[in-house]
């Protein structure tokens, strides 16, 4: 079974890649001082996994190229996994993370993105907009006869704002096939676990009765996300994906976790969460 | 010199853009009847976005097709608009610096018996404060129309102030909208009066009544807020030596402060008067009635005149 074991081989390389993604994500919000690691450990994978896995087409030397598949990190407070992944992906010298949440950062790598960094489409850090975005460059795509497709990435806590399932619906209303939203359904909120904030459940019968062709899969398999991401669209629904994730995974002392929201990892816990991480 | 409201210009423009540049597309929060948005729905039905009643997706939505090189116009009433989606257009219109064209209909007390809720007296303020945004109030349906055209070929975020009720033809398709630029509709003496929308109209009774009177004031139409004409109000203020502003809009943060600050940033220190909607919400009833209850009419337009001559 020579393909199963090239599918195997790319599933372990990309598993290590999401692991150095881990690493560099949590020493770049160290650096900053600030940051979220909570919410970029839990996105690694997906994330991972679009840039590594051939699922975004994307040229990091012509990233303004119309034809390129899109992505939005909607949960803009992951900048940390967003500005490591773009760097990994050569839109930018691993270096330049170094200026994240620094004043004069040459290349904008603000706490929350801006399309001045190249590969980011839009400015992100109010929740609930990243959607609605993705479906206007959706339907942009439409309107130009370009086959792109248009990835976007959603916190859970995020789905508590009202504009998700405005555009929830207006995706569904103009049959846009070619985006793809994914929930990284972390469970955990800044302020609290999700279902005590205010409950997502039953959250695939909401997208379904949204209109919506809906997966769930686990977050952290890397084959599963792999598989799931490379199903074809469908004929008349846009797509999301639920993924279960784990908040601060792959470091056992910040895993569901709150207080490791918004909160930059010290030098001893950056030690001990690398150490983790290999 | 077509008389209409400035909503029915915008839609005309939309028309002429739409066969004129294929880049441009319309977005609507399901009232584009009112908003006059519909026959380019009819026309190109491709172009069109009904999004329904969700102002914050249109504007977001708005934005994506932006990104794309769209030039997007999100059209709904002002006061859903801006109130809605302030958020969104702060974020990703605004900070984002997407080209996209906020045209918000049905400004102002003059929306008349749909009563405060929906008559839109803040819009001027939040517009004007935000960075990399333009504020655009056409004073008739030709300016409407021209500011429209000259709005799609401007890059970058602009808020396009409209109104519902038929106004009185001022220019013909002579007339040069441009951004940024006053135009002087009278040139007199003694005081100027810098007004802009609906409130052109009312200046120019007042001025008609003031005649009589052998009053003679300066008018001026200022089409933009912001970037506003300071080297006009600078230069009129001076030959003038008082100033008023008038507006269908609250007393602060529109055209009156947007004037003021101009005059105390290049120490002219002349009697000073804002014809405006007086920090109060209005109620139901007419255009004209609710003009002439809060402050907004010829009359009061002419009063002022006669008030500010008496301080000089």
């Amino acid at each position: 079974m020579e393909g199963t074991t090239t599918a195997t081989d790319e599933i372990s390389k990309l598993e290590e890649i999401a692991l150095e993604i881990r690493r560099t994500s949590l020493r770049t919000i160290h650096r900053a001082g600030s940051g979220h690691p909570g919410g970029s450990l839990s996105s690694a994978d997906i994330v991972t996994d679009l840039f590594f896995g051939g699922v975004l087409k994307y040229d990091p030397k012509n990233p303004n190229d119309p034809d390129r598949d899109r992505f939005l990190l909607s949960k803009g407070h992951a900048s940390g996994l967003y500005f490591t992944t773009l760097a990994k992906a050569g839109f930018f010298p691993e270096k330049e993370l170094e200026s994240y949440r620094k004043i004069n950062s040459p290349l904008f790598l603000s706490g929350h993105a801006h399309p001045k960094t190249p590969g980011v489409e839009i400015a992100s850090g109010s929740l609930g907009q990243g959607l609605s975005v993705a479906h206007g460059i959706a339907l942009g795509a439409r309107l130009d006869k370009r086959n792109y497709k248009v990835y976007v990435i959603l916190g859970d806590g995020e789905l508590q704002e009202g504009q998700i399932w405005e555009a929830a619906m207006s995706a569904a209303k103009f049959k846009s096939t070619n985006l793809i939203a994914i929930v990284d359904y972390n469970k955990v909120c800044q302020d609290n676990i999700t279902k005590d904030l205010k409950d997502l459940e039953p959250l695939e019968d909401k997208w379904r009765a949204f209109g919506w062709d809906t997966y769930r899969i686990d977050g952290h398999n890397m084959q599963e996300i792999h598989q799931t991401l490379k199903i074809p669209p469908h004929p008349d629904k846009p797509r999301v994906i639920i993924a279960d994730t784990i908040k601060g995974k792959g470091v056992s002392f910040m895993e569901g976790q709150t207080g490791w929201h918004g909160v930059a990892p010290s030098d001893e816990d950056l030690a001990k969460a690398l150490k983790e991480l290999q | 010199m077509k008389d209409g409201a400035t909503r029915d210009g915008y839609g005309a423009a939309l028309i002429e853009l739409g066969a004129s540049n294929p880049d441009v597309v319309v977005l609507d929060s399901g009232v584009s009847d009112s908003s006059r948005t519909k026959p380019f729905g009819k026309e190109y039905p491709e172009r069109f976005f009904n999004m329904g009643i969700s102002e914050g997706d249109m504007v977001c939505t708005a934005a994506g097709l932006a990104t794309t090189g769209k030039i997007p116009f999100a059209t709904t009433f002002a006061c859903f608009l801006l109130g809605r989606s302030m958020d969104q257009i702060l974020v990703s219109v605004a900070y984002s610096n997407t080209n996209v064209k906020l045209a918000g209909t049905h400004s102002g007390i003059a929306v008349g018996e749909d009563g405060p809720s929906a008559q839109m007296i803040v819009d001027m303020a939040y517009t004007r404060a935000i960075p990399n945004m333009i504020v655009v109030q056409p004073a008739d349906w030709e300016e409407a129309r021209q500011a429209t055209h000259v709005l799609a070929d401007y890059k970058g975020p602009a808020y396009l102030r409209l109104g519902r009720g038929k106004l009185k033809g001022l220019y013909d398709a002579s007339h040069k909208f441009e951004i940024g630029k006053g135009h002087v509709l009278k040139k007199g003496k003694n005081v100027v009066i810098f007004a802009t929308g609906g409130l052109v109209q009312e200046s120019l009774q007042a001025m008609e009544a003031l005649q009589k009177e052998n009053i003679t004031p300066t008018l001026v139409n200022i089409s933009t807020i912001k970037p506003i004409d300071s080297d006009l109000i600078i230069k009129l203020a001076r030959e003038n030596g008082a100033v008023i502003t008038a507006e269908d809009h609250n007393k602060y943060g529109g055209l009156g402060d947007a004037v003021g600050e101009v005059l105390l940033e290049n120490n002219i220190h002349v009697p000073f008067k804002k014809v405006a909607v007086q920090d109060q919400f209005a109620e139901t009833g007419t255009a004209a009635q609710l003009y002439e209850k809060y402050g907004l009419s010829a009359n009061h337009v002419a009063k002022a005149v006669k008030e500010i001559l008496q301080q000089k």
